[in-house]
């Protein structure tokens, strides 16, 4: 059975457990009230994993152009290969764009981001109170979209693994 | 002749008298007190909206300059609402209780071209140390424009008491930087 390459599954599941872990994160560092160190430290710890994930995404991409994935199942019709493919595409956007929105956002906000405490990175514009608000709406919007096509990514893997039992799912597992 | 003198003299004592008391007037829409800190090492730029600045200054007599700053703690602009709130609390500003930052000059030294070392002492929190810092002022057009910078140790004042003492998270090192045009 032609799997993918090692790399691209090991991206794959890093870039997986990275968005989960800074999605759940973020829901609770911003469920935190007021003020507290907690919450600060929690608000950068988000930020560095989301600088992770654009990072990896980078990888992602060019791996992607530059290595074959395994050819398509012959039993699968050609229409589900359509919308996986489409959501393929969606993912690949969404993994880009959530973390680009949360910069831009911290930016508007007037914070900088610092990757891992040690990396002040490129401020695009100054602070403003208007595109922070936008830029709010736009990461929450982008980041729902993202954990719903998540588990629909997910459950269409588990679908074909356990009821079509084809080897969909085993092309993305080293084992 | 005689007459003339006199009132020559009086002239030249009146202008010596005005160029003595040069207390400029301040223009808070151009003038701004900054707070920058660091934050798990993100730099954070928060303005005071409020504030005083009374600023008495002669070019021809720099020694004889004196300032005062009043700043309104509950002021700070974090660029957040619920922040705002927060750093009047009690742990930080205790802004109920403390109202008023103050800085008043002690002394005034030229040290060189638009170049002033101020002493003074600063008092915030009900805390006062005395602070030095280096000032340099430029004429622009009618106005005069005075920049510096303070360093400070945020703990020295008790600025975020409890957890907040954790200099990890908010570093000890506080710069307040003013910027105040005045004529």
């Amino acid at each position: 059975m032609p799997r993918y390459t090692k790399t691209a599954m090991l991206l794959h599941w890093l870039v997986a457990l990275l968005i989960i872990a800074t999605f759940f994160l973020g829901l609770s560092m911003v469920a935190i009230p007021g003020f507290s160190p907690t919450k600060l430290k929690y608000f950068s710890w988000h930020k560095w994993m989301g600088v992770t994930v654009l990072l990896l995404a980078v990888l992602r991409v060019l791996w992607r152009v530059t290595h074959k994935p395994p050819p398509k199942l012959v039993s699968i019709p050609e229409w589900q290969h359509k919308i996986a493919e489409g959501m393929h595409h969606l993912l690949y956007l969404l993994i880009f764009a959530v973390p680009i929105s949360g910069y831009l956002y911290s930016y508007a906000a007037g914070v900088p981001v610092v990757y891992l405490g040690i990396w002040q990175m490129p401020a695009p514009f100054a602070p403003d109170p208007e595109l922070k608000a936008t830029l709010k709406t736009l990461h929450y919007v982008l980041t729902m979209t993202m954990a719903a096509s998540v588990v629909a990514h997910a459950l269409a893997a588990l679908k074909h693994h356990f009821i079509d039992r084809d080897v969909t799912l085993k092309r993305m597992l080293p084992l | 002749m005689k007459t003339l003198n006199k009132i020559a003299i009086v002239a030249l004592l009146g202008v010596a008298f005005a160029a003595s008391a040069a207390v400029l007037k301040t223009d808070p829409a151009k003038s701004t007190v900054t707070a920058t800190f660091k934050q798990m090492n993100v730099p954070i730029d928060a303005k005071f909206k409020k504030f005083t600045a009374n600023i008495d200054y002669d070019a021809a007599k720099p020694d004889a300059a004196k300032a005062t700053v009043e700043v309104e703690t509950g002021s700070m602009d974090l660029g957040d609402a619920d922040y705002n709130k927060e750093v009047a609390k009690k742990e930080w500003f205790n802004a109920a209780q403390f109202p008023k930052a103050t800085f008043v000059s002690s002394s005034i030294k030229p040290a060189g071209a638009g170049k002033l070392n101020v002493t003074g002492k600063l008092t915030i929190k009900g805390k006062t140390t005395d602070v030095t810092f280096p000032l340099t002022v430029k004429t622009e057009g009618k106005t005069q424009v005075f920049d510096g910078a303070v360093p400070i140790k945020r703990l020295a004042y008790n600025i975020g008491e409890g957890e907040w003492k954790d200099t990890s998270m908010v570093a000890d090192d506080v710069t307040i930087k003013f910027h105040v045009v005045a004529q």
